[in-house]
């Protein structure tokens, strides 16, 4: 039953991200032409919210429901394979207008044609998986 | 309680979603939506084909019930939260978007032009969404992280690497947007 949080977690994500339009094909178009504030508002203020958070854990040095202090790992050094798969993935961004938390929230509303695009994105993937050792990271 | 049916503003939006995010890191976890696609892949046996995806899946298990909650949300939002009067575009991009020949939202998510069911599976509908997902699952782990990841996770931690991949982000969206998707419509 400790698990039951995590599905509360991700209803209410799910709930929010929908009446927000983050789902939108059109919303992601429209913010890739700079014609809506809507999205970029959305960003903004959700990483105003996680930086004011974020700064509180790690001042009050707070402990998390496991009882240990919140630490956060850094991300690993570099620039290529930051660059190289923001790249690729913006250009599936603004093609599929999703990103991985739409499209399981898409197809959970019954939006099916949405399942091409998870059965494609676990094929990039996996693929990813394959070709790993040999791309510049 | 009128508001719950009609979308919510962008700033009520953003506090939520940040929340969503603090929450999980107060629950011990992280907020990372694409890693769910390479615990996927390993649940599928994606172990057999590379040591990518040889790792212990069953401690990911918490995300995989939060994509599961997502899903509910999802249906629970569209199905009995929503009275149809969303996604109010800017007049200029329904415009647009009509000489491309994509139908304006009129209350609607998605466009029919791409996910409408005639449409997606046409030679040429299958080639736009397997693609489109094909980019973003690779891209997401190729950059290690995705718009949860890196756009609000790892920038709200101040992280460089999570401003270097969504710079990425954008450029590959802007080309997309800009410079594909009229050749493709």
């Amino acid at each position: 039953m400790k698990f039951i949080k995590f599905l509360l977690v991700g209803i209410f994500f799910g709930i929010v991200l929908t009446k927000s339009e983050a789902v939108s094909w059109y919303r992601i178009y429209e913010m890739f032409h700079f014609q809506s504030f809507h999205m970029y508002g959305i960003i903004m203020v959700a990483i105003g919210t996680g930086v004011m958070g974020i700064q509180v854990y790690k001042r009050k040095k707070m402990k998390n429901t496991e009882g240990e202090i919140i630490r956060i790992p850094d991300k690993d050094k570099g620039i290529t394979r930051y660059l190289l798969g923001g790249i690729l993935f913006g250009l599936g961004w603004a093609l599929a207008g999703a990103c991985p938390g739409p499209m399981y929230i898409l197809f959970g509303a019954g939006f099916w044609s949405m399942g091409i695009v998870i059965v494609g994105a676990l094929a990039g993937t996996f693929a990813y998986g394959l070709l790993k050792d040999k791309l510049p990271h | 309680m009128d508001f719950i049916f009609k979308p919510f503003p962008w700033y009520l939006s953003g506090v939520l979603i940040g929340a969503v995010m603090l929450l999980l890191i107060y629950m011990g976890k992280n907020f990372g939506m694409s890693s769910n696609l390479r615990t996927l892949c390993s649940v599928f046996g994606g172990g057999k084909y590379s040591g990518f995806f040889r790792f212990d899946w069953k401690a990911q298990r918490w995300n995989l019930l939060v994509v599961l909650g997502a899903m509910i949300g999802g249906f629970i939002a569209v199905h009995f939260l929503s009275d149809g009067s969303g996604v109010n575009l800017n007049p200029e991009t329904v415009a647009q978007l009509g000489r491309m020949n994509i139908d304006a939202p009129e209350g609607k998510l998605l466009p029919d032009a791409i996910f409408g069911m005639e449409n997606a599976f046409t030679p040429k509908g299958l080639l736009i969404l397997l693609g489109g997902g094909f980019l973003v699952g690779f891209g997401a782990r190729y950059a290690g992280g995705c718009t949860s990841g890196h756009a609000i996770s790892g920038i709200s931690n101040l992280q460089l690497p999570s401003v270097i991949a969504v710079i990425g982000f954008f450029l590959g969206g802007l080309l997309m947007s800009h410079f594909i998707l009229p050749l493709i419509f």
